[in-house]
């Protein structure tokens, strides 16, 4: 008994990991005198980087605890992304808490709690843990929104995020106690079986819908978007940066293993769902970021219209779809956050300045984060051979070979209209009369994550292997391990 | 009449409701946001309690357990959050909330 709980509690180690960590920094910044953050910082970037070794390196294949996780390579990859998105995010961060000075212990503690959170979202394999995973992560980032306390938009930020964030997670968790009533079990195995049965699956379905409506809400896809924007821009920008990046990655890979997973049965019935949401989420986005003028505001449209373009790989339903929103997920987290690093870079004066007019000319006084920048947005447009132009290539390849072709037309033009404001931040940096510069240097710890992902950004073309290949063998075994 | 599982699903459907209701209809007060979503919560146990006893299953009453757990964090989150935004704004008023509009 007890080397099977020990063997039990080994393939969750990394969640094991981070809560022991996490507890042992919030005591650590309690105990140390004087200024514990710098200890703190490096601490949880070191334990969040350990987490995802121990997380590549642990077994898969296994669903221990009767079930309630299911450490898969779908999860594994997941867990990877998620880890990578923190990591990168919290080093972006520090020299923005410095200077802002809100350098305080608690907020790396918070990204390796609500990492723990996102850990058990993409393993979750019951939906018990499925809902705490949920709610582990959602109110470690409803504090992180609100991290500066004494700035009002910042704390209008956390309470819009903790009151919509609380709606949807009320929807989601009626759902799910439709479907335990209805499918007699919380178990996703348990759902598959009872769906295969073929009793009546009305009140599965209609859970099956709330559930699909309070993940929709984490991912921001329209029509459950209204959050994101004010969020974004009143949040502080590195914890926007992490919104964008980690917590995204990790709602939509719950939302690909719940609607894969238990409800494969239904697929008919959520394809239509799915479908609304991302050509909604792919118009909103592509529309609704023209007249900006906050860039913050401009990335939450961004943000809205990559949800709905990873969707349409969801909304495929299939192997290759699974394949594409992987891939996606990789890609946008990369540019993402890449884009962050030079929004943070945009300080005049020690202050941070957030209008898209203030980065005319910058070409002239900044050549090389306007390069950058310029990478960026360009691989967001989808411009070959940027690394942004495979994602989105795989999933339309995928809603094509789905049949899905009003879907894929749809994203297409929705995708150039969005290229229109990607490339006018270009232009405005190019061709502009040249604004006051910024502060230089840019920051120590911004210059290494804004080369890393512009480099990867640019170079994915030519070794795209190893992501290609995981996120195959990621999705042939979440999809394997489901269908009849 | 005996209570039936379609009673409690009637009654948590309705306190559901009004959870929602009273979040977007109420235009004065914050607090009443956070009691409405305590009320949707509190409505989703019902339900799972009621489908447990129904089904012979403790599940869902382990699953109700998880729901008030989490229930009483997020209130004292939702809280918190709330007094750093009147120490701000001073005013917990629902149209007092935006500043950021667009």
């Amino acid at each position: 008994m007890a080397a099977f709980l020990a063997h039990e509690l080994l393939t969750i180690l990394p969640a094991l990991w981070l809560a022991v960590a996490g507890m042992a920094l919030l005591t650590a910044g309690v105990f140390i005198s004087g200024n514990a953050s710098h200890i703190v910082f490096w601490g949880a970037v070191a334990s969040l980087v350990i987490a995802g070794i121990l997380a590549i390196v642990s077994p898969v294949g296994e669903q221990p605890f009767n079930g309630l996780v299911s450490i898969d390579p779908f999860g594994r990859f997941m867990t990877v992304l998620v880890v990578a998105g923190a990591v990168l995010s919290l080093i972006m961060a520090r020299g923005f808490m410095r200077r802002e000075s809100m350098e305080r212990f608690e907020l790396p503690v918070l990204v390796v709690l609500a990492t723990l959170g996102m850990y058990l979202m993409v393993q979750a394999n019951d939906l018990m843990t499925l809902y705490v995973g949920l709610e582990m992560q959602s109110l470690a980032l409803y504090v992180c929104a609100a991290f500066q306390q004494d700035k009002l938009r910042s704390t209008e930020a956390g309470l819009k995020y903790f009151v919509l964030g609380a709606v949807a997670s009320g929807m989601l968790l009626y759902g799910c106690s439709l479907v335990y009533g209805f499918s007699g079990s919380t178990s996703f195995d348990g759902i598959v079986a009872t769906l295969a049965a073929g009793d009546d699956s009305t009140g599965i379905l209609v859970g099956a819908v709330f559930i699909a409506a309070g993940l929709a809400f984490k991912i921001s896809a329209v029509p459950f978007h209204m959050w994101t924007p004010d969020v974004y821009e009143g949040a502080p920008t590195p914890v926007t940066a992490f919104f964008s990046a980690a917590p995204k990655v990790a709602a939509m890979a719950l939302l690909v293993r719940v609607l894969i997973d238990p409800f494969a049965a239904l697929v008919d019935h959520w394809q239509q769902i799915i479908f609304l949401l991302a050509v909604g989420s792919m118009a909103l986005g592509a529309l609704g970021a023209i007249g900006q003028r906050n860039i913050k505001r401009l990335m939450a449209y961004s943000s809205i219209g990559h949800a709905g373009f990873a969707l349409v790989g969801l909304a495929a339903g299939s192997e290759a779809g699974v394949h594409g929103v992987a891939v996606y997920l990789a890609i946008y987290l990369v540019m993402g956050l890449g884009t962050w690093g030079c929004i943070l870079a945009m300080r005049r004066d020690g202050t941070m300045v957030e209008e898209i007019d203030d980065l005319a000319g910058l070409s002239r006084s900044q050549p090389a984060l306007a390069l950058a920048l310029a990478v960026f947005m360009f691989s967001m447009a989808g411009i070959p051979p940027l690394a942004g132009f495979f994602g989105k290539f795989y999933v339309f390849l995928a809603a094509i070979d789905a049949g899905l072709y009003t879907l894929t037309v749809i994203g297409v033009l929705m995708s150039v209209v969005g290229a229109f404001y990607y490339i006018r931040i270009v232009k405005l940096m190019y061709f502009d009369d040249p604004a006051d510069a910024f502060d230089r240097p840019a920051g120590r710890d911004l210059v290494p994550v804004i080369a890393v992902t512009a480099v990867v950004t640019v170079g994915f073309f030519l070794f795209p292997d190893p992501l290609l290949d995981s996120a195959r063998y990621a999705a042939a075994t979440l999809v394997a391990g489901v269908s009849p | 009449m005996a209570v039936g599982l379609e009673h409690y699903l009637a009654l948590a459907a309705v306190l559901f409701t009004l959870g929602i209701l009273g979040i977007f209809l109420n235009r004065k007060n914050v607090i009443i946001i956070l009691m409405s979503v305590e009320l949707m919560l509190l409505a989703v146990n019902i339900n799972l309690v009621a489908f447990s006893a129904e089904l012979g299953d403790l599940v869902g009453q382990v699953f109700a357990m998880f729901v008030l757990t989490v229930a009483a964090a997020e209130a004292a989150i939702g809280l918190a959050i709330l007094v750093v935004f009147f120490r701000n704004r001073s005013s917990i008023a629902v149209e007092d909330i935006s500043t950021m509009k667009g």
